[in-house]
């Protein structure tokens, strides 16, 4: 099956000023394959992408594409020569259909008008191809993400795409998508389309891939075939240094009941009871649309509820916005980082600041000295690695400005902290960072509710899970009875 | 010498310095100091309409009504004096809580049914002419006691105008309020991302409606003033004062888009628009041909705006990761 080498890097080089994205970089793409590439975030993964789209052009080294060399690339060139990119943010247009979205910028005509007609015929093709059912007359904005994507896919392999690059191709998915756009993956294979997968998810790189190439520092580091490692060895090579324990333990155990949520109701959930226990983590599993975040968001405040209530601390809580529930003590990290968590323009020093302000101002007036000793605090605490506290938040990475949205709640000395999707989009040396974050929070007494669609997080890290499904309550698992089907199982509804 | 060369201001600095060397060449009237301090009188009032003005833009809104709102508190605020005879400070006080409530309505509007400011505030715009007309008619108030025209007109040590010595208070209260105090701060963060902002607890409608209700607030002294200044009240007195603040904050580097700019800018555009008017002026340049240049200098320092922001972040994102790895 897998043939002659496809594409090949040599010794590609790219510096911007005072940077090296690509160092003395080399790899070797055989026809067929699903080459998985690894790397911390800032290792050089997406220069390198788009050195090979023809983004950007190296520095240094040529590129080799079935025998042919090139100095450098353009965006046009590599298209023709077969190489398609599916990104992380798509690039679709919400309102046109799946057909239109697939042809667009080639669109078929038939003299001046549109003909639709063929367009959504070799749409239906391909979708076969695929193995999906999709109507490729429905708006891109009417399909769930996950078949956006694939329509994201069909519009790649319409042109004939030899080369596949995928970029963290699920971070967006649901558990049941990402199954569907595995077997996307392996029926690709079997036509022969060679695919670059670039992922931070352990599991789906074994599941798929071939070979994986580790890149590290913009430097080639090595590349393994994937049944002849294993993860504890990828991430070893990826960090360059030993990391003891993927989900590292904690010592004390839960104590009192802090929370107590009983037939909540409101923002598309339903009947949602639970307790929440000072010193637990509390997990919150499945599928996405289950109504996970719009429960956190009624905890939080920041979304109204219909009936049932939240007892806090033995008392009724009763808030109608959010500053209500951060004053009492509830803290939420939201999923949508850029979006919801962090101000990517304002400093690192406003944005930890943000909710404590009039905490460390005197009659309004900030005290610009609490206000650096503050963040500085928790810069050392959380090892935000930034030159300044001054630095714009959006110059940092992922990992970094997740710590920023943790720093600002700390600040606030909650009791209680959710955390929505903590790790997506981060590498593997900020998870743990993260988790040894959560077990210590944990440990100091604070009641942390995390929900997560990585399984191996949600398993590895909670003592209890709440299952989800519809809006509504499928069941509280204990650490002892958890398990992938189990959690799969409820989430689905099936049990 | 380095921070200074390198804050947002010294571009905007250098621009008006190399304008002012340029009618100085241009023309030797240019160059005296009573002409400098004809052009602060001139700006005053732009000057500190455009403080109340860049608050409303940082958070991301925008105020099209200041223009109508200059006019109808000139109106009121005469009418009071002269018609109705009042005391000229319980007048003044009263145009300053007018000024004040219109500017709240704006933003209680606005926050409250989300209707895009720009129509929101264009609507107002045309209210405002049309009640201001109501009240005069279309004919010139004008008498006004001495004491009042004084704060216009009078100078300190027959030099220094007095109207200058309030947009300096103005200035420094401004400053103040965007640099030292929480509403600043969540100022920039709700022109930035108002739904981070909502999240971490900021009283978004509350901060919204502050700033409109500020802009009204200085936008109604800045109309004292010119009243003072000139006199007479029309209702055609603030027509296009809107366009000259957008073009004072936007040159300034206040962004359009919010969350980005400081009064100082606004106030360094408010110079370079004051300078650029008069300067022509004094070149005897056509009045059409002014309203021309104008516009293409909102137009050109949108344009630099974004283009640099675009450039910066480029280079400023590579220096950051090269640093954290």
């Amino acid at each position: 099956m897998i043939g002659d080498t496809i594409l090949k890097l040599n010794h590609i080089s790219k510096l911007y000023p005072g940077v090296t994205a690509l160092d003395d970089l080399s790899l070797e793409f055989r026809e067929g394959e699903v080459h998985a590439i690894v790397g911390e975030n800032g290792a050089g993964k997406s220069t390198m992408i788009k050195t090979i789209s023809g983004a950007i052009e190296p520095t240094q080294g040529t590129i080799e594409i079935e025998g042919e060399t090139f100095t450098k690339l353009t965006p046009h060139l590599s298209r023709q020569k077969g190489i398609a990119v599916i990104y992380q943010e798509f690039t679709l247009v919400p309102v046109l259909s799946a057909a239109e979205n697939i042809f667009m910028g080639e669109f078929i005509m038939n003299g001046m008008v549109l003909n639709r007609k063929e367009m959504e015929r070799r749409s239906a093709e391909l979708f076969e191809r695929l193995n999906v059912k999709i109507d490729p007359t429905a708006k891109v904005a009417d399909l769930t993400t996950g078949f956006q994507q694939i329509v994201e896919i069909a519009k790649a392999i319409s042109k004939d795409a030899k080369l596949l690059i995928m970029d963290e191709p699920s971070a967006p998915l649901t558990i049941s998508e990402v199954e569907a756009m595995y077997q996307i993956v392996d029926r690709l294979k079997e036509d022969g389309v060679t695919i670059i997968y670039i992922s931070h998810r352990m599991d789906e790189i074994f599941r798929l891939s071939d070979r994986v190439s580790v890149i590290r520092d913009g430097k080639y580091i090595t590349t393994v075939n994937t049944d002849e490692t294993n993860k504890q060895e990828l991430i070893k090579l990826m960090v360059g240094r030993e990391l003891s324990e993927t989900y590292p333990r904690r010592k004390n155990p839960a104590t009192e009941t802090i929370m107590s949520v009983s037939k909540l109701t409101g923002n598309g959930v339903k009947d949602i009871s639970f307790d929440l226990q000072k010193g637990e983590i509390l997990g919150m599993g499945g599928l996405v649309g289950a109504g996970r975040t719009e429960l956190a968001q009624l905890i939080f405040g920041s979304e109204k509820i219909v009936s049932g209530e939240i007892i806090y601390k033995g008392q009724p809580l009763n808030m109608k916005q959010c500053p209500q529930a951060i004053k009492a003590g509830i803290s939420m990290i939201p999923e949508d980082r850029k979006r919801h968590g962090v101000i990517l323009d304002m400093t690192i020093k406003d944005n930890v600041t943000m909710p404590s302000l009039q905490r460390i101002s005197r009659h309004r007036i900030i005290n610009r000295n609490r206000e650096k000793s503050v963040t500085e605090e928790y810069q050392r605490s959380l090892q935000i690695k930034t030159p300044s506290i001054e630095q714009k938040v959006k110059n940092l990475s992922g990992g970094n400005q997740q710590k920023v949205v943790l720093a600002k709640w700390l600040a606030m000395d909650p009791d209680v902290i959710i955390f929505d999707e903590p790790t997506r989009g981060i590498d593997v040396g900020a998870k743990q960072e993260i988790y040894q974050i959560m077990n210590d929070l944990a440990d100091q007494g604070k009641a942390i509710i995390m929900i997560s669609s990585d399984m191996e997080e949600l398993l590895g890290m909670s003592d209890r899970i709440v299952v989800l499904c519809k809006g509504r309550m499928a069941g509280v698992l204990n650490r002892e009875e958890c398990t992938q089907e189990r959690i799969l199982t409820k989430a689905a509804g099936e049990e | 010498m380095k921070k200074l060369v390198k804050s947002k201001e010294f571009g905007v600095l250098m621009v008006l310095v190399a304008l002012i060397i340029f009618f100085g060449i241009a023309s030797p009237q240019f160059m005296k100091a009573q002409n400098f301090f004809n052009i602060s009188k001139q700006i005053a009032t732009v000057g500190i309409c455009s403080v109340g003005f860049c608050f409303v833009l940082i958070t991301g809104g925008i105020d099209l009504s200041v223009g109508y709102q200059i006019s109808l508190d000139i109106v009121v605020t005469a009418v009071m004096m002269n018609t109705l005879g009042l005391n000229w400070a319980v007048a003044c006080l009263i145009g300053m809580l007018l000024g004040t409530g219109i500017g709240l309505v704006n933003g209680l509007i606005i926050v409250e049914t989300h209707v895009a400011p720009l129509i929101v505030t264009l609507s107002m715009m045309t209210i405002l002419k049309g009640i201001s007309y109501l009240i005069t008619n279309g004919l010139a108030i004008f008498k006004f006691p001495d004491a009042f025209v004084k704060l216009g007109q009078g100078t300190i040590a027959g030099i220094v105008p007095i109207s200058l010595l309030f947009l300096v208070a103005i200035i420094i209260i401004g400053i103040f309020i965007l640099n030292k105090t929480v509403y600043g701060r969540y100022f920039y963060a709700i022109g930035n991302n108002v739904d981070a902002a909502k999240l971490s607890g900021v009283n978004v409608k509350k901060i919204q409606l502050m700033a409109y209700g500020l802009c009204g607030f200085f936008t109604s002294i800045g109309a004292i003033l010119m009243l003072a200044r000139l006199n007479s009240a029309q209702s055609s007195t603030g027509d296009g004062y809107e366009f000259n603040c957008l073009t004072a904050c936007v040159v300034g580097g206040v962004s359009s888009n919010g969350g980005k700019g400081t009064v100082l800018g606004a106030i360094i555009g408010c110079l370079i628009v004051g300078v650029l008017e008069n300067g022509l002026a004094i070149m005897n340049i056509n009045e059409y041909i002014q309203e021309v240049i104008k516009g293409l200098v909102l137009l050109v320092a949108v344009i630099y705006d974004t283009m640099s922001l675009l450039k910066n972040e480029k280079v400023k994102k590579i220096k950051a990761i090269n640093v954290e790895n």
